[in-house]
């Protein structure tokens, strides 16, 4: 097992098991969304926007559900960027990185979060309190460099201010 | 109310028009999409509306985008009998003031963006010019004398900034759904696809298929169709179609309710990319009125038309913008490309007759109905018509979103509507076509920006995304940033696009940490062939082309990695050092007051010192220089 697997192995380990509701979760597969297969994609979403992230158990109960492989499921959680297989942090900072803020030093903002916090892409701190994910174009590309925390937008950052503004985030 | 008819609507309209044009008070409209929101739009909306007692008749209501981003938050000002105003950079402190600069009559120079000569969209020219008595005020430029909004010309962005989003009312005063009903009732599909087909609209996604043709294809096609609108936007520094779903959704609506007419189909689907929550909402709000009014569902508007629209969001897959893909992800499925033996519009979304067309090219198709085939056709060039839509951004003065006729010089874009390169910096290149596109140097500045003219110099016109880049932009790094974005997008598939980018992708992060080698340069070019040749898909066969791009033009710079070991526009890390200008350092500590790994010393108005050991390289004093005196070596 390569080192960065065996990380992976032991953070997943360490995810506290959560209570899942499957009375909530078979509302919103029958009510919002029909027991429809097509709409696997939004009732992931549905369910990450609840716990944060997808824990494996709903993964499963949506298979019987739905009536679709597990192996579908899991290449569907898989394959898009948006879902998270592992609890993310309190906090989300998106870094755009699309090619405007790109040319306008996004990358240097980049560089400096994860200094400032020690993190990679798609990691979370220790304490939970941040994920860190980039992001391709929020379409807000007269901002730039942008980032965004959970629903805040910060826009024109220079690599210097990086520190204050991720201060008030708890 | 459930329209049953042209006069209907145009009693709707009649009513709206009036009081869109006419207000009995003060109405300030604050424009609020994303963009908008984001430099703090919000903010002041909230402001004003909590602090704006409603006794005093003065409304507060949103729209969506102008189009200059630069000058966010923008907000218009009306009131009877007076000009129409835009105030610019508009933020929560300045909103109050604002209100009571336009109350009071003072229209303060520094704070206004311009006046209005004429609020009508084009397609409302059987109606009086709502300004035309209106003494307009004195030293007060009108929008379209504005350097950024001379040369636009407005069919897809016609409603943005001008109505409110979410009112169906608003936008049937601008003659919203007029030229359904008149397709409805008084065509037959083939004349409607017929009127496509001669206005030589081509898709706006990137492609650039003439839409009659599909259209036309599709219809030929047995089974039940389906229309389908991309609105899955993902080439990086695109917004077109997010600033049209958040400013103006009826005119995507009513141009997908055309195409059902003219294909013949009852369901139809939006694919909407799931960093643009602001564009569900306003769909989904749209949906619904046009529900209530019987613009959608079963019998529309007393015909035995039926047509229902139903939203899906995407989940972060650019690779999804692809038309087999999209329909695949539309199923609930990874959304992985598919070869095209058989087109989507034989047999695409459930095996099924399949039109895609995305937002730009839809929302276009009411005013082709509404105005005829030949006024369209009659702007642009032989084989482009219309006009586009750009978003103008990066190292530009002017970043907003231009819709200009098909043609217009690259020159005219960035440097007349886009004011040029901000900070006195040379212009370099700019890139269009997103991650399948190239970089045009500044050779080409006269080059008419159509589908083909872009074609010719190895870019693409691709959902519009012009991204300006100045002498400090390296081209290996823009090529190799590609290159990263679409290894991390390969669907995986098949082996040219998988292995090829991740192949190519490792040659330029050498080169950009100085372990190039001779050769390289014909390898990448190697390679790009093999990749465009071989992929299965649209995203594989354009994925070499920034890299085979920027050897095309900037082959010197590529050399200046490989051979001098050197990154001259200071972007490649390993490859440069700063150095401090002793001549032009006049000693203003700015410099060292901003470094924040201290590694700038020195005194008030003595020549600073940069220490290399502790300098990390992160450019902030270099930006901050107001003198140029840090250099790159």
């Amino acid at each position: 097992m390569s080192q960065a697997a065996q990380i992976k192995s032991v953070q997943f380990e360490s995810v506290p098991s959560i209570e899942i509701d499957y009375m909530e979760l078979d509302n919103i597969i029958a009510n919002e969304f029909n027991n429809d297969k097509e709409n696997l994609i939004m009732i992931l979403q549905a369910i990450q926007r609840r716990y944060n992230f997808l824990p494996r158990p709903t993964l499963a109960y949506l298979s019987t559900k739905l009536d679709v492989p597990y192996s579908q499921i899991y290449g569907v959680a898989t394959f898009y960027s948006t879902f998270s297989l592992e609890p993310r942090g309190r906090n989300i900072i998106s870094i755009c990185l699309g090619t405007a803020c790109h040319v306008r030093g996004g990358e240097r903002v980049r560089e400096r979060i994860e200094g400032a916090l020690n993190l990679c892409d798609g990691e979370t701190t220790e304490d939970q309190r941040f994920t860190l994910e980039t992001v391709r174009c929020i379409g807000c590309c007269s901002l730039g460099p942008v980032i965004k925390i959970n629903e805040d937008m910060h826009g024109h950052i220079s690599s210097d201010q990086v520190e204050k503004i991720l201060d008030p985030y708890e | 109310m459930k329209i049953q008819s042209v006069k209907d609507l145009e009693q709707i309209r009649q009513d709206y028009s009036q009081r869109l044009y006419y207000p009995e008070a003060v109405k300030v409209n604050i424009g609020m999409a994303s963009c908008g929101i984001a430099a703090g739009a919000k903010a002041s909306f909230d402001r004003a509306i909590q602090d704006i007692p409603g006794g005093n008749g003065i409304s507060i209501s949103q729209t969506g985008c102008l189009g200059f981003c630069e000058e966010e938050p923008l907000v218009e000002i009306l009131g009877p009998g007076k000009p129409r105003v835009i105030y610019k950079n508009i933020t929560e402190d300045k909103i109050l003031e604002t209100i009571q600069d336009y109350n009071e009559g003072n229209f303060n120079k520094k704070w206004i963006l311009g006046q209005m000569r004429d609020p009508r969209s084009f397609l409302e020219d059987d109606i009086e010019n709502p300004l035309a008595n209106v003494t307009p005020i004195e030293g007060i430029p009108f929008l379209e004398e504005i350097p950024f909004y001379q040369k636009q010309v407005k069919i897809a962005l016609r409603n943005c900034g001008y109505i409110d989003p979410d009112s169906i009312e608003e936008y049937i005063a601008k003659d919203g759904y007029l030229g359904f009903l008149r397709a409805l009732n008084e065509m037959m599909p083939k004349e409607i696809i017929q009127q496509i087909k001669a206005s030589g609209l081509r898709g706006r996604g990137g492609g650039g298929f003439p839409a009659g043709i599909k259209w036309e294809t599709c219809a030929r096609h047995n089974g039940d169709r389906y229309i389908i609108c991309n609105a899955d936007e993902g080439d990086p520094g695109a917004y077109m179609d997010r600033s049209i779903l958040e400013g103006d959704p009826h005119s995507v609506l009513e141009g997908m309710l055309i195409a059902a007419l003219g294909i013949g189909s009852n369901q139809g689907f939006i694919y909407v990319r799931n960093e643009y929550p602001l564009a569900v909402k306003r769909l989904v709000s749209a949906i619904k009125a046009a529900v209530k009014y019987g613009l959608l569902g079963d019998n529309i508007a007393g015909s035995d038309f039926n047509f229902n629209i139903k939203i899906s969001t995407g989940a972060g897959a650019f690779v999804c913008g692809e038309s087999t893909a999209l329909m695949a992800s539309l199923e609930g499925q990874v959304g992985r490309p598919r070869a095209k033996y058989v087109h989507t519009v034989e047999k695409g979304f459930r095996q099924n007759p399949s039109n895609l067309n995305n937002v730009e090219t839809y929302a276009n198709v009411p005013a082709i109905l509404l105005k005829g085939a030949d006024n369209f056709a009659k702007m642009g060039t032989t084989h482009s018509k219309g006009t586009k839509v750009f978003s103008l951004v990066g190292k530009i003065k002017n970043t907003g979103l231009v819709e200009v006729p098909m043609g217009i010089s690259l020159k005219d874009i960035v440097f007349d509507i886009g004011g040029g390169v901000p900070r006195k910096k040379k212009f370099k290149a700019v890139q269009t076509g997103g991650p399948s596109g190239g970089c045009i140097p500044e050779q080409f500045l006269n080059l008419g920006v159509d589908f083909d003219e872009l074609t010719k110099v190895g870019s693409i016109m691709g959902s519009g995304g012009m991204i300006v880049m100045d002498q400090d932009t390296c081209m290996v790094d823009i090529a190799r940033y590609f290159l990263d974005f679409l290894k991390e997008e390969s669907c995986g598939q098949c082996n040219p696009c998988r292995e090829g980018i991740t192949a190519m992708l490792d040659i330029l992060t050498d080169i950009c940490t100085g372990n190039g080698k001779e050769g390289d340069i014909e390898l990448l070019e190697e390679l790009g062939m093999m990749i465009q040749k071989f992929s299965l898909c649209g995203l594989g066969t354009s994925a070499p082309n920034p890299v085979l791009t920027t050897i095309l033009y900037f082959r010197d710079e590529y050399e200046a990695h490989i051979k001098d070991k050197k990154c001259p526009s200071g972007v490649c890390k390993p490859l440069f050092h700063y150095e401090i200008d002793e001549e032009a350092c006049n000693g203003c500590t700015l410099c060292a007051k901003r470094c924040p790994e201290e590694a700038i010393t020195g005194e008030k108005k003595k020549l600073h010192h940069l220490d290399l050991e502790k300098c990390i390289k992160c450019g902030i004093c270099y930006d901050a220089c107001k003198f140029d005196a840090i250099l790159i070596q």
